[in-house]
């Protein structure tokens, strides 16, 4: 009896010291997504995952905090020494993690990187004409125009080694009709808080703590190891976070929340993203390739506006997303330059009214034409377009629905192959001008499949693309959208939630662009 | 001989050229990868330059054209996707692929095989009843059920298995294996059970029924009335006459197999072939899609080659008939 009272001792003794192991060795966190990165080059592909793995290791000039606020990083402070040249104080004493230091010949290296044909930041930064050095640590960053919002573009505009990446012929991004693969794809040196330590494209990517990071005073995160694997099936992803093989995870399937949140040492945050759900609706065409009528009956605002008061947003929110939306007014989110809550207050659901609209416009027994929607590329794309189908039956418009991948969608609004489609927008500059040089110009080619075309909206966007005057910059921002709004040149259906899941070992704070920022991490005592 | 083996040759090359236009003509309906490629700020003349440096600008013939003649000298361009060399990628990924169909196999064949001869002995016993029920699942449950099934029984609730990934692998040459690592042998349990239900079935099913039907013949009456034992009757007589055919079933199948493991991976995150595949399909990557096709067939085409020129060789029959065939023809 004593013995076993001694052995059980000795083994309860040594299952406390097994557990108490990780907490006094090192502090790992194991996480995934759907999908990996597609490259390491930073500049080679414009991808919001790509994009996150980025930022752990490279830094940009100015970066975008959890909150979405725009803090100095490798850029101590910047301001506009004449309308068309930004000055920007670069940081000292910051190492690369090969031990050499960072001047601004890296800054003036990596614009050109960006500038190159194949990079994948381009246009981004298209208004950069060339980078002068002042000393280095500082830069005149020239344009070939007025730039007001130049700052925020940075925040994916990672910068390298110019040295590192002459000593391994990666001075240009990845050309993807050559025959081989460059040395960055799989190779990384930043100045950034991680370091690249292991990289198996679509397997496994590990990551150590950089020790001599400059930011360590100010952001003292606990991470020393992070390990990202990639699980596209969602079932198997949310298995390995119960199961205990995964301590996050980016991207849960709605369905699954509930049983995540009531499985105790679990829970889910969630805010609303950078990105907008609608539907745009061809008001430029004189015919339509899928409708029963012969003219195109979207010309007639009553018609886009009876669709709008057709859809009860509340009900998909309620129904489709269990919860996970948020109704929108105006194709933009909160988090934009430009939104307002008074913008994003929508026109009322009213069938009967959409009814009567519908019957002024000259189609008291409605019409038919065909959705065409996403099946892979938004949160319940497809179940969100199935909804929108049964809602537009009740007020006599009959809606085909065409749900297909997003390779064969995206082409089509392109193409101008669609009379009526889902699309979504996130913005990375965080900047109403971003959304109207993609959605609101640009009828002849492009994302505005909408042909929505009035010179003088085209103008004041011009105008705000150069206007270094805030106050008045501002007042054409808010023109633009109101005429956005009361035109129903979209139809918005709700802004997207995230919600991302963990363990309680970790706390990782939620950042509305869903790109994870490990320096705020925190690991429970 | 040589004349019906390099007519086989022929047909066989014949075959590929063949997969691989109609799998370059679907290409054109998976959309359009340069989407997947550049960002959204990409403007249209950025996009116009890049199928233009991809050529994918050009018409059909001569994409295709291109294809073949670069598929010839092994040269497969790189991957959309990863923007690496397709045909670096298709080797690392082809040990994961090989080892869990080759494990898979060899479950089948090591359950199928003796559950088949069992309940083709024993038909009438309960156990045997049991045992094909439950084989009735194996065929009718969708490999994906299976598979996510077992990851909630054994990694959520139980916590013996991982739920995803091969575990630990190791080097050895261009090969890496997974069965020198115990995180590795345990990995592959799962994976090789799921995707090994349905040939084991398969197996089970067809030794059984080959059973009964040489059980029922005249030299196993013969034999047990000369009073041999059981045992020499039941595995020396008759199950030797059953394994032809299952020998050519399980042959063929194990092209199947790699064929089927596409699920089987996707859901375990397994990273082979077949999952490298449906990255690939989703993303429009072509380089990739084309180059598995074309190994995949020429898999197939391989076994089949061997399958005829063993027949040839086994079944004189078969050169008779052809004599004769082609006598009477003249």
């Amino acid at each position: 009896m004593k013995v076993r009272r001694v052995f059980g001792g000795i083994l309860v003794a040594s299952a406390l010291a097994f557990a108490a192991t990780p907490a006094t060795a090192k502090n790992t966190i194991r996480w995934a997504s759907q999908g990996d990165a597609l490259t390491g080059d930073p500049h080679a592909a414009n991808e919001a995952p790509t994009n996150s793995a980025s930022r752990k290791i490279y830094d940009t000039l100015v970066y975008a905090d959890k909150d979405l606020k725009f803090i100095p990083w490798l850029a101590t402070s910047w301001k506009l020494v004449n309308p068309t040249t930004w000055e920007f104080e670069l940081r000292k004493g910051v190492k690369w993690h090969d031990g050499s230091d960072f001047t601004a010949e890296d800054v003036k290296f990596s614009f050109e990187r960006v500038l190159s044909p194949t990079s994948d930041y381009k246009k981004q930064v298209n208004s950069v004409k060339e980078v002068k050095i002042i000393n280095p640590h500082k830069v005149h960053i020239i344009h070939t125009g007025p730039n007001p919002i130049f700052p925020n573009q940075l925040t994916s505009i990672f910068i390298m080694s110019k040295a590192w990446s002459e000593k391994h012929g990666v001075t240009k991004p990845q050309d993807r009709a050559a025959k081989e693969e460059t040395y960055a794809v799989r190779h990384a040196m930043g100045t950034g808080p991680f370091k690249l330590k292991l990289r198996e494209p679509d397997v496994k990517t590990v990551l150590v703590k950089n020790e001599d990071w400059w930011g360590l005073k100010q952001f003292p995160h606990e991470v020393d190891e992070i390990i990202y694997t990639p699980i596209s099936n969602p079932a198997t992803r949310i298995a390995a976070l119960l199961s205990g093989e995964l301590d996050f995870v980016l991207d849960p399937p709605l369905q699954d929340l509930n049983r995540i949140k009531s499985t105790p040492g679990f829970k889910i945050k969630q805010t609303a993203q950078t990105r907008t759900i609608f539907l745009g609706m061809n008001q430029g065409k004189d015919k339509l390739l899928t409708a029963s009528v012969d003219k195109n009956p979207f010309k007639d605002v009553r018609v886009r506006k009876a669709f709008y008061q057709a859809i009860d947003v509340d009900a998909i929110k309620k129904k489709v997303m269990r919860g996970y939306s948020v109704p929108a007014g105006i194709i933009t989110s909160k988090f934009i330059h430009g939104h307002t809550p008074t913008l994003d207050k929508r026109h009322p659901y009213d069938p009967a009214a959409a009814k009567k609209l519908l019957a002024e416009a000259g189609h008291p027994n409605g019409f038919e034409i065909q959705l065409d929607c996403p099946n892979n590329r938004y949160i319940n794309d497809e179940a969100i377009c199935q909804a929108v189908v049964g809602m537009l039956a009740k007020i006599g418009v009959k809606v085909t629905l065409s749900a297909i991948p997003k390779t064969i969608h995206f082409p089509k609004i392109k193409n101008r192959e669609t009379d009526f489609y889902m699309l979504g927008w996130g913005v990375p500059t965080l900047d109403s001008h971003y959304v109207f040089s993609f959605l609101t110009k640009g009828a002849d080619k492009g994302w505005n499949g909408t042909g929505f075309n009035d010179p003088e909206i085209n103008k004041a966007i011009d105008q705000i693309e150069i206007e270094t005057d805030f106050g008045k910059r501002d007042a054409l921002i808010s023109k633009v959208w109101t005429k956005m709004k009361d035109n129903v040149n979209y139809l918005p259906l709700h802004h997207q939630v995230i919600v991302w899941a963990m363990n309680d070992r970790v706390d990782v704070p939620i950042v509305a662009d869903d790109g994870v920022r490990f320096i705020y991490t925190k690991f429970k005592k | 001989m040589t004349a019906y083996i390099l007519q086989r040759i022929f047909q066989a090359l014949a075959v590929m050229v063949v997969v691989a236009f109609v799998s370059f003509l679907m290409f054109n309906f998976v959309g359009d990868p340069v989407d997947n490629m550049v960002g959204q700020e990409a403007s249209y003349e950025d996009r116009e330059e890049m199928r233009d440096r991809l050529g994918l600008n050009d018409p059909f013939v001569v994409q295709f054209a291109r294809f073949v003649g670069n598929a010839v000298r092994g040269e497969f361009g790189i991957s959309y996707r990863l923007q690496r060399p397709v045909a670096t990628l298709i080797s690392e990924r082809m040990p994961a692929t090989l080892e869990l169909v080759g494990a898979s196999a060899l479950l089948s064949i090591l359950i199928g095989i003796p559950l088949g001869v069992y309940t083709g002995i024993r038909r009438y016993a309960i156990s045997s009843r049991v045992i094909l029920t439950l084989s009735l699942a194996g065929v009718s449950l969708p490999t994906f059920v299976i598979g996510i099934l077992l990851i909630y029984v054994f990694s959520v609730n139980l916590g013996w298995l991982p739920s995803f990934g091969r575990g630990q692998a190791t080097q050895i040459g261009w090969w890496s294996t997974s069965f020198l690592t115990v995180s590795g042998w345990k990995a592959i349990i799962m994976p090789s059970i799921t995707l090994a239900l349905f040939q084991m079935t398969l197996i089970l099913r067809l030794v059984r029924s080959e059973m009964l039907e040489v059980m029922r013949t005249d030299y196993i009456k013969f034999a047990r009335a000369r009073g041999l034992p059981d045992r020499l009757i039941n595995f020396g007589h008759a199950f030797k006459n059953t394994l032809v055919p299952v020998i050519t079933i399980i042959g063929l199948n194990v092209g199947s197999l790699i064929a089927f493991s596409i699920i089987t991976e996707t859901v375990f995150q397994w990273p082979g072939m077949g999952f490298l595949f449906i990255q690939a399909v989703g993303f429009a990557d072509v380089p990739v899609m084309a180059a598995y096709l074309v190994m995949v067939a020429a898999i197939f085409v391989a076994i089949n080659l061997i399958v005829d020129i063993l027949y040839f060789v086994v079944d004189p029959r078969l050169r008779v008939d052809r004599t004769v065939a082609s006598g009477s023809g003249e």
